[in-house]
């Protein structure tokens, strides 16, 4: 069966929406780092979707996913270590605790 | 370099060295001035003879030229000026010698000395001038160093509001003269006086001009009704009173009507107000020196009476008689101040009431002050009595006869209250403690007052009938001097001894009760408030003044300040209203980028129609 191409871009879409509520609404910075990897993939998504339907024939929307996966990769490893650097000044992974250069 | 330049640029000279060197020197420094004002007098005594040779000299260079205006300076030595330069240097040079015994021990002596070198300076300027610019500055160097010499003991608060007090009242008559030079150039197209004297200007043109000059001359001449300033500079040390009253600061005011005259008589309405003014000054002044208590305060008044009299008789034409009072007048007033800084210095008290009985105790004072008095009172030989009876038969004789009346009542008054003065300080028994200690001052002191008392006994004399009223044919080519009136003379003659008369009754006898007036009669009390004067300029000028200023302090502080202040006061809410906005939370910011992105892009979709 033959999935129509709408479906993988409200998919996209559904899955985009709820990281980016993750990331404006959540406090925990963890789960900030996780909700921005689930908007990285929902565009993953929507990059391979695209080129499967409009250019079967070149690969080029999954290289883009696979440059994505590798830039999200790095981007954890160095969110992960502030994230740890920063709970270890003040024991939390809020983010309303780091607030030391609020006016 | 001609002599007449080195007897001008010796005091300035003498100014700058002491300017520099003055306070290392200490006392010394009057040696720099005394020595270059000697030189001064004798190069004046020589430039006199010149003039009474027939000699005239004129030099002027070119001080700047702008387009086809050539701003000219110059040295003019004709009689009239000449008579001023020996004048000025003689008493300057009496008061420097007689300073150097008063102010002795005064820790700005250098300074004194400066001031005093430039002040004369200043004077010699304004003697010389052959144009109206350079008189109109060598007039505003006067004003300051009258200022600063006044002011001299400026750590007493009553010293410093006398020097601006002074300072101010004649800047106020300045404003007219400066009008009137301005007028004058618009006019003439000049300022050089010879070429002014030789034109035909208007009559009522003429006539504004030399009573705007005369506004300036009111002013440093302390003639009604700007003569507050007079005696409130009595603050200043002594001999400076003695300087200002007679050679240079208020002889200024005098000397440029006298030097103006051709304009003047351009216009003879000016004439008659300087007679009217100089009337109203002269009487006026001499009622306020009987009720003064202050020894130099009833010598200022009296020096204001009688630069009354000058301008008196200058305004009724008499302008020798009126240029003649100026030159005795220039020798007994300084006398009289000299002898009073004596009697202050040997004292320590200037209430005449605190006297009494010096007469023994200080023989050479006494004795010149006597003379001083004599010819200050007008009682002949004396030099007091020739000048102003020529301004009296001047008055006389033009038909001026309510001027006539009200000179002759002053010349009673005049007699009245300067042996009042005497009488008091020199004769009776001492009132007080004040004098217990009183002695001669030293030689320096004395020299300065014996030879200023020989001038005032001989001075009148050149220009009395005895000697064919030699002065008045030397002063005035062309004014030819009034037969002497035998008539007027003797009244006025009369009249003073009945003031001394009076005087004596008064105070050296019981004959007149000592409550003739009482103290709460209305005449006493105008008389001792000086008719009100500082109070109705208080009132009249002061007040409103302040009130002005208040306003706009407050609409400077309210207005200006309020609006400068509302506009950062408006940033400033703008500001803490836009700070809301800056959280500080990153997720907050990532809202407002997707609410931005979600208006983006509904706009681009409904607005734009893209999709």
């Amino acid at each position: 069966m033959n999935v129509p191409l709408e479906w993988w871009l409200i998919l996209s879409a559904v899955l985009f929406g709820i990281g980016l509520i993750g990331v404006l609404l959540r406090r925990n910075a963890v789960m900030i780092l996780l909700s921005v990897e689930l908007m990285l993939n929902a565009s993953n998504l929507n990059l391979v979707a695209f080129s499967r339907y409009i250019t079967p024939n070149l690969a080029s929307g999954q290289m883009f996913a696979l440059f994505v996966m590798a830039v999200a990769a790095a981007e954890v490893a160095v969110g992960l270590a502030i994230i740890l650097s920063i709970y270890r000044n003040v024991r939390s992974v809020d983010l309303d605790d780091f607030n030391i250069f609020r006016w | 370099m001609n002599y007449l330049s080195i007897i001008l640029l010796l005091p300035v000279l003498s100014f700058l060295v002491l300017v520099v060197f003055g306070k290392k020197w200490g006392e010394k420094s009057a040696y720099v001035s005394i020595g270059a004002m000697v030189v001064s007098f004798a190069l004046s005594i020589y430039a006199l003879l010149f003039v009474m040779g027939g000699g005239h000299t004129e030099i002027t260079f070119t001080w700047a030229s702008i387009g086809s205006f050539k701003l000219t300076f110059g040295l003019l030595l004709d009689a009239l000026s000449a008579m001023m330069l020996v004048v000025v240097t003689i008493v300057s040079l009496l008061v420097q010698i007689f300073s150097f015994g008063y102010m002795h021990g005064d820790k700005r002596i250098g300074w004194f000395y400066a001031c005093l070198s430039m002040f004369t300076a200043s004077m010699l300027l304004l003697v010389y001038s052959p144009n109206y610019v350079q008189i109109y500055m060598a007039w505003e160097g006067v004003g300051v160093f009258s200022y600063l010499l006044i002011g001299f003991w400026f750590e007493k608060r009553s010293a410093s509001d006398a020097a601006k007090k002074a300072f101010m009242v004649t800047r106020f008559g300045d404003l007219g003269f400066g009008v009137g030079l301005v007028l004058l150039y618009i006019v003439a197209g000049t300022l050089d006086m010879d070429k002014v004297f030789a034109m035909h200007l208007p009559e009522a043109t003429a006539a504004l001009i030399a009573i705007l000059f005369f506004c300036g001359a009111v002013g440093k001449s302390a003639q009604f009704p700007l003569h507050v300033w007079l005696p409130d500079a009595m603050e200043g040390p002594t001999p400076v009173s003695a300087l200002i009253h007679s050679a240079t600061m208020v002889a200024a005011g005098v000397y440029l009507v006298a030097r103006s005259y051709p304009l003047f008589e351009m216009g003879p309405v000016s004439l008659e107000v300087v007679a009217i003014i100089g009337t109203i000054t002269a009487f006026m002044a001499a009622t306020i020196a009987l009720t003064a208590t202050d020894i130099k305060k009833v010598l200022a008044y009296s020096t204001i009476s009688q630069l009354g009299y000058m301008m008196m008789g200058l305004g009724v034409g008499a302008y020798a008689a009126g240029v003649f009072h100026l030159m005795t007048h220039a020798f007994f007033k300084p006398l009289l101040f000299l002898g009073a800084g004596s009697v202050i210095h040997a004292v320590h008290s200037q209430e005449i009431f605190d006297m009494g009985g010096l007469g023994k105790k200080m023989k050479i004072t006494s004795i010149t002050f006597l003379i001083g008095g004599l010819a200050l009172a007008g009682i002949p030989p004396f030099a007091g009595f020739w000048s102003k009876d020529e301004i009296l038969a001047g008055a006389f004789a033009s038909g001026h006869i309510t001027i006539f009346i009200f000179g002759l009542l002053t010349v009673l008054l005049t007699a009245f209250y300067t042996f009042r003065l005497i009488f008091i300080v020199f004769f009776g028994k001492p009132r007080g403690h004040h004098g217990d200690h009183a002695h001669e001052s030293p030689a320096v002191m004395s020299m300065p007052l014996i030879i200023l008392g020989f001038f005032a006994l001989t001075a009148g004399l050149i220009g009395s009938p005895f000697a064919q009223n030699a002065f008045q044919g030397f002063i005035a080519h062309g004014h030819e001097a009034e037969a002497p009136n035998y008539m007027v003379m003797g009244a006025s003659c009369i009249i003073a001894l009945i003031g001394i008369g009076f005087a004596y009754m008064k105070y050296m006898t019981n004959v007149l009760p000592s409550n003739v007036i009482s103290k709460d009669n209305f005449f006493y009390k105008l008389l001792v408030n000086k008719y009100y004067m500082d109070e109705f300029y208080y009132y009249a000028l002061i007040v409103p003044t302040h009130a002005v200023a208040r306003a706009a302090l407050a609409f400077d502080q309210k207005v200006v300040d309020g609006a400068v202040n509302g506009v950062a006061w408006v940033s400033m809410q703008f500001g803490k209203g836009l700070r809301h906005i800056q959280t500080g939370y990153v997720q907050n910011y990532a809202l407002y980028m997707v609410i931005g992105l979600v208006v983006l892009l509904i706009w681009s979709i409904k607005i734009l129609g893209l999709f």
